[in-house]
């Protein structure tokens, strides 16, 4: 049963790896701003709308 | 032609800029690709946008944009490259980094514009918004693109950055960051600690766990000492001051708590008495944690300690002895030198006036609207605005010298305003203190003659159960959930410690000029005969050759007429022929044969009833009176309504700078009672505050200017109204944006009721600490107790309190 020990500190050691991480996060800055990031991502989808808006303007234009 | 159908109907029914939402003015309406434009600058930004291909800026938010302002020569001191590298953040050969504030960001549209530069910007490689400080960071390539391109580009498209002298030698600050490190730290502890201590709960009698307990129990003991140590070394350092200066706060019962909790369980775990308290413990700190940073998250963008620095520009533009111009920073600027300030640029320092005529607008300074005019050689102050032509003036005195700056040395405002009062839970923590220690030793003195080894064990118990951690998050909770509910009115406090000195004030103090009035000046009505536009041509090219200032506000009123003539655009420039002024009554002239009169009632012969309260110009045209264009000193909507409301519970002053000319009129609007004090200095609005505080009362001062600026730092709470939260509000306690101006009698109401929800929330708790203090004293407390009791009175106080102060809100 000596494996008690095994996983018990494995699962301290993967908690204490989550905990650097959060670290490093805080130290770059990351929680600093925790709003424009969740606007943000949603912007992508739309960066692609206009071109294809255009695109029928100009076939339409031609026609 | 690339327009939704949908959006485009929405625009024609309401007829409003397509760009920045304002109401089009039928005259200046421009129709462009099929939207309508209320001006040429907000035509010229969708201009840029179609072009570049950015026009879902209009898709994220209806009408997000903002009029460009006219900038020209604002920023020459962008030239400079001394001023400019302490501006940048980061700079090396190809790559250099600026985080510009930029008021005008409000919604997602702004964020996505702005992350977008690099598409209508050659030079920039990244930007990234920051939202809630109203901040871009730009990284650029100084060598393709300088930092004065850019700030021309934002300005252009209506995004235009505010760099004042506070911006100057910052350059990167560092962020604390300490506490979310210490919330992360207790988190990460108390999880853990939780998940081991399962076991423990249980207290079955089962081989294995009994075999594994000394492993699980040092393991626990391992992780707390993070959190004891680190994550609760605030609480530490606290409760020491506080003994220190002998002013007992709710530190010293948690730090002592803390402490008391963490020697016995390491006890109880070395003597293997029992698993000890560690679970509680980091729980506790961890609540309190997130409490503390509930409260502070609320509005860190908001600057409630501005001093001049923030209303001066960085630069001005000095004239050399050859007559060349060069920018200068501010610091930089000494008596003689001669100073050329342009159109609505800010006047840095004293001095004497060169130029022939100069209108000089003290809104800044003196809450007043209207400019007032010097003639060369009068003395001009720091802190007055240039309205219409470019002047020269030379400096008489430094910028630290200066009359504004001098405002800003008084006593007031070197004060650390956090220590005047004593806090709700400071005041009570005074008497729960004592009364603990008391019953702990009482406890302590009745078992040690029954068993000394449960006399110790009562003793640390009670300090335990008591540690007021459900005291110590009722504020915090209370007062962040206030402090959300204001922010979402638009009423923004600087700290919690507000919302309790408004809940004593009992007398409210008003500055007249621009608190109680407004200083738009769109308050121009005009009565009578409809002006043609061939007439309100002549009107306007009168009004241009006059320099009093209603003349000047009526010019820049008045639209320009698109007048179809013979010779086209010129004719709107008419020759003004026998120009004369007659002070006090108004102007007349001959212009394009016609004989035009503008001016008081008397002048054009005008008999009318006497209405005191408008300021009004009557146009009279070839000897047919028109009408008149009515100057209204425009009270804020609700006025009377506030006033009648705040009457049954407050002392109502009001305080103004002008003279007495609008007394009757006040007096008319305000409830009986109110008190009115005219021709105010600066300094006479803090005696009088003073006086009053003297006396005893607890001032509340609701002004704007920065000549109240002394009287809000001296009153108990010092309310700055403002038109344009972003941009100006001098020092504060508490910055309300204008058009709330009405509710102020449902904030203060509020924030009383956060008090009585307070104080029955202390009420519940003690309850708890009575039930754990039962249990305590008679040497009954388990661990598993003391595990179910504190999260359990924790989250109830929390969920209480919030609930509470939500239903307050809602009952207006």
């Amino acid at each position: 049963m000596s494996v008690i020990y095994l996983l018990i500190s494995i699962s301290i050691i993967v908690a204490i790896g989550f905990f650097i991480a959060f670290i490093r996060a805080v130290k770059t800055g990351q929680y600093d701003d925790d709003y424009t990031p969740s606007v943000r991502m949603l912007f992508d989808d739309e960066l692609i709308q206009p071109k294809v808006e255009k695109s029928n303007i100009e076939s339409q234009e031609t026609l | 032609m690339t327009f939704v159908p949908g959006k485009m109907s929405k625009v024609m029914d309401t007829q409003n800029c397509f760009h920045c939402g304002l109401d089009i003015i039928k005259e200046d309406e421009i129709i462009f690709d099929a939207k309508n434009f209320c001006c040429n600058g907000c035509k010229t930004v969708y201009e840029i946008f179609s072009i570049n291909d950015l026009t879902c800026y209009y898709d994220f938010e209806k009408s997000p944009g903002a009029t460009p302002q006219d900038i020209n020569g604002k920023y020459d001191f962008l030239d400079n490259e001394s001023i400019v590298s302490k501006l940048l953040e980061f700079q090396e050969n190809s790559t250099a980094i600026i985080s510009l504030s930029i008021p005008h960001i409000h919604c997602s549209s702004c964020i996505w514009i702005l992350e977008n530069l690099q598409r209508l910007q050659k030079g920039i490689s990244t930007s990234q918004v920051n939202f809630p400080e109203k901040r871009v960071r730009i990284t650029f390539n100084p060598e393709v693109v300088s930092i004065k391109t850019i700030v021309y580009l934002l300005s252009s498209i209506g995004y235009e950055p505010y760099i004042s002298l506070e911006n100057y030698e910052t350059g990167s600050n560092d962020v604390d960051r300490s506490l979310t490190y210490k919330l992360g730290v207790a988190f990460f502890c108390f999880g853990n600690i939780m998940l081991l201590s399962f076991p423990e709960y249980f207290e079955v009698k089962e081989f294995w766990l009994d075999q594994y307990r000394g492993f699980f129990r040092w393991l626990i003991f391992a992780l707390a000492i993070p959190s004891f140590f680190y994550s609760a070394s605030g609480y530490y350092v606290s409760a020491y001051k506080s003994i220190k200066t002998k002013m007992l706060n709710i530190d010293i019962p948690i730090a002592l708590g803390i402490v008391v909790m963490f020697v016995r369980s390491t006890f109880d775990i070395v003597m293997d008495y029992g698993s000890g308290f560690f679970d509680s413990l980091t729980g506790l700190i961890f609540f309190m944690l997130l409490g503390k940073m509930f409260q502070i998250k609320t509005y860190s963008f908001l600057s409630f300690e501005r001093d001049f620095k923030s209303y001066f520009p960085i630069a001005i533009t000095k004239i050399n002895s050859d007559l060349s111009e060069e920018s200068v920073a501010i610091y930089e600027v000494e008596k003689g030198d001669r100073l050329l300030i342009r159109n609505q640029e800010l006047i840095p320092v004293d001095g004497i006036l060169i130029s022939e005529k100069a209108e000089i607008d003290y809104s800044f300074v003196t809450g007043e609207a209207i400019p007032i005019t010097k003639q060369s050689g009068d003395k001009v102050f720091a802190g007055g605005k240039q309205i219409g032509k470019v002047i020269e003036m030379e400096v008489l005195h430094s910028v630290s010298q200066s009359y504004l700056t001098q405002l800003w040395s008084n006593d007031v405002f070197q004060k650390n305003v956090e220590q005047k009062h004593k806090t709700i839970t400071d005041s009570i923590s005074r008497y729960f203190t004592p009364i603990l220690l008391l019953i702990a030793f009482a406890g302590f003195g009745y078992w040690i003659f029954i068993d000394a080894n449960t006399a110790f064990n009562v003793f640390t118990a009670v300090l335990i159960v008591a540690c007021p951690c459900a005291l110590a998050l009722t504020a915090p909770f209370t007062f962040g959930n206030v402090l959300r509910i204001l922010g979402k009115q638009k009423f923004y406090l600087k700290n919690a410690l507000v919302i309790e000195q408004l809940a004593k004030v009992d007398t409210i103090v008003f500055d007249k000029t621009g608190t109680i009035t407004t200083n738009k000046k769109s308050n121009i009505s005009y009565e009578g005969t409809v002006l043609s536009d061939e007439n309100l041509l002549l009107v306007k090219n009168v009004l241009r050759a006059s320099n009093h200032p209603l003349s000047r506000m009526l010019y820049d009123y008045l639209p320009i007429p698109i007048l179809q003539s013979k010779s086209g655009n010129e004719a709107k420039k008419l020759k003004v022929d026998h120009f004369e002024e007659i002070t006090g009554k108004g102007i007349q002239a001959q212009i394009f044969g016609h004989q035009v009169q503008i001016g008081s009632a008397d002048f054009v012969e005008k008999i009318e009833e006497k209405n005191v309260q408008q300021t009004s110009v009557h146009i009279k045209i070839n000897t047919v009176y028109y009408g008149k264009f009515i100057f209204n000193n425009q009270y804020r909507e609700g006025l009377e309504e506030l006033f009648e409301n705040l009457k049954s519970n407050y002392q109502i002053k009001v305080l103004s700078g002008d003279n007495e000319g609008e007394r009757t009129i006040l007096e008319q609007l305000l409830p009986k009672g109110t008190e009115l004090i005219f021709n105010q200095k600066p300094e006479q609005k803090l005696e009088f505050i003073k006086n009053l505080q003297e006396q005893g009362k607890n001032v509340m001062m609701v002004g704007d200017g920065l000549n109240d600026a002394g009287a809000l730092a001296q009153s108990n709470v010092g309310i700055s109204i403002s038109e344009n939260v972003n941009v100006f509000s001098p020092a504060c306690d508490a910055i309300l944006d204008a058009s709330e101006f009405q509710k102020l009698n449902y904030f203060l109401k509020l924030s009383k009721n956060a008090i009585t929800t307070i104080k029955m929330s202390f009420g519940l708790s003690l309850l708890y600490n009575v039930v754990g203090l039962s249990f305590a004293i008679t040497g009954n407390l388990l661990p598993l107790v003391a595990a179910i009791i504190m999260p359990l009175s924790t989250i109830t106080i929390v969920s209480f309190v919030t609930v509470m102060s939500s239903y307050y809100a809602r009952n207006k």
